[in-house]
């Protein structure tokens, strides 16, 4: 891995999965807002480290398990 | 080379005089000649036909225009014994190039079946036709079973019929069926990575993809690049319809004018627009007829090539109208699984209908290309994206017309007869 990279997250939504709750996009509205149905729309760029934690609990609190975590390399 | 015989050409489907002898296993050796698939493991001669598909550029036929080699290596790498999917679906309502393909050359589908089944390692093939398509089952059938008789039945084929629905031909809804039964689209995270069916990986392709691979292995790469351009090489099939005197489908030559594909299927009328891609594609403006029928020209025009559709709106018709029955089409196609495409695309269409009857409200315009691009690439499958392609497409082609709609001045045509031909509503069936 080069010093110059770092490993970081981003949200996708399982759009079948998905039965527009909303927590996510209270959890984390730096990436994620609702359209006129109240379905996520996401922000695919790496989170901000300090928004790493807040964006595993979006995942962790989606009643249908649709919020996914992907873990991709980033500029430091 | 005339302007005439490049619109022209005769790979696939035969024309003239003695040109169609029937779909019968004689004719198809007459007209194309044997072909040497082995029977037994064979790496030179693999290797062969996976270097002669990637030097030919081949590109899928079923819409997404894929490079064939690329999908052939990535199912070839796998350790387990891959399948091959033909997908016949036709999906498409305005597109009838692989039911054609079906009845006149099964034989050739089949060779381009056997070719990439071996190619690929796979010991299964599973050739999808939609449960309304028997006339195609019906041919396909009768092929497989001359083939048997002939004992050139390279590789074992079966024929399964999935519910036929508009998104029921996509890739993982197709895989969906075989493996559960359920012809719905999937999430798929990495597209890169090939569908499976249970654990086996599933090499899938158009039946006209499958055509022109037979064609390839018999006589290679640089004959399939003597047509077409060099970004777009050979030729492919096109389902005109619309105001045109002979419908049906033509096999042109990729880069061919569009407007000449249009003429060789009569075309003698003023035209509002032309309908390409099918009903998830776009509306092209008539002062841009003359864009080379490929996929990148056509993209630079607003177009798409999709799976091989044109259709010709004569001028008397109204494209406010027929862009809010495709829409309402779609919205009941919607497999009903993710939420913009769930509430969006009805909605989109409740827009467009009262804006063709000239009874929307202010604002319609804007709110309904809002909606487009609130259900642009929102769901697992491209569902939602056609309708958002076809609905910005008909904003800009159709756009003084429904501002005068918006204003409550629709144009004659509104009331006029439609011209697309939209199916009855599915028996909202997914499984068996």
């Amino acid at each position: 891995m080069s010093p110059s990279r770092r490993i970081g997250v981003r949200v996708r939504v399982d759009p079948i999965a998905c039965d527009a709750y909303g927590y996510c996009a209270e959890l984390l509205p730096e990436r994620v807002t609702l359209d006129e149905w109240g379905y996520p729309i996401v922000d695919g760029t790496p989170v901000d480290a300090h928004l790493v934690e807040l964006a595993t609990r979006a995942a962790a609190v989606c009643p249908r398990r649709a919020v996914l975590l992907e873990t991709v390399m980033v500029d430091r | 080379m005339s302007a005439l015989t490049l619109a022209r050409a005769e790979r696939l489907l035969p024309s003239g005089p003695g040109g169609n002898a029937g779909p019968g296993l004689d004719a198809h050796l007459d007209r194309h000649g044997a072909l040497r698939i082995p029977t037994r493991r064979d790496p030179d001669w693999r290797a062969g036909i996976l270097r002669a598909v990637a030097a030919s550029g081949l590109v899928g036929r079923g819409g997404a225009g894929f490079p064939a080699a690329i999908k052939w290596d990535s199912v070839a790498r796998r350790s387990r014994r891959p399948l091959v999917v033909v997908n016949a679906m036709e999906g498409e309502p305005a597109s009838a190039k692989d039911r054609v393909l079906l009845a006149y050359s099964p034989h050739l589908v089949l060779d381009g079946a056997y070719v990439a089944a071996t190619a690929v390692g796979a010991s299964d093939i599973v050739i999808c036709i939609a449960d309304h398509s028997q006339p195609a089952a019906a041919s396909i059938e009768a092929a497989i079973a001359e083939r048997r008789r002939a004992g050139t039945a390279v590789v074992r084929a079966s024929v399964q019929r999935p519910p036929g629905r508009y998104v029921t031909g996509e890739e993982s809804a197709l895989v969906g069926w075989l493996e559960n039964r359920r012809a719905l689209p999937s999430m798929r995270t990495d597209k890169s990575v090939p569908v499976s069916i249970g654990r086996r990986p599933a090499l899938v392709h158009n039946a006209e993809t499958l055509c022109q691979v037979a064609l390839i292995a018999r006589h290679g790469p640089e004959w399939f690049r003597g047509m077409g351009t060099e970004a777009a090489p050979g030729s492919t099939l096109v389902t005109v319809t619309g105001a045109v005197r002979q419908p049906g489908v033509l096999e042109v030559e990729l880069g061919t004018p569009l407007v000449e594909i249009l003429a060789r299927a009569g075309l003698d009328t003023e035209l509002s627009a032309v309908l390409l891609g099918g009903y998830g594609g776009a509306w092209l403006d008539p002062s841009r007829l003359s864009t080379p029928y490929a996929p990148a020209p056509l993209a630079a025009a607003g177009a798409v090539q999709g799976v091989g559709v044109a259709i010709a709106l004569p001028a008397t018709a109204c494209g406010v109208a027929e862009t809010a029955r495709i829409v309402r089409y779609m919205a009941g196609e919607s497999a009903g699984q993710c939420g913009p495409c769930v509430f969006g695309l009805p909605a989109i269409a409740v827009d467009l209908e009262a804006l063709w009857a000239g009874r929307a409200g202010p604002g319609v315009l804007e709110r309904i290309a809002t909606r487009a691009a609130a259900v642009d690439g929102r769901g697992a499958c491209g569902h939602p994206d056609g309708v958002a392609r076809v609905v910005r497409s008909a904003l800009a082609v159709f756009g003084a017309d429904a501002a005068a709609h918006a204003e409550g001045r629709p144009c004659a045509g509104h009331a006029a007869l439609t011209v697309l031909t939209l199916p009855e509503a599915g028996p909202g069936r997914w499984a068996r």
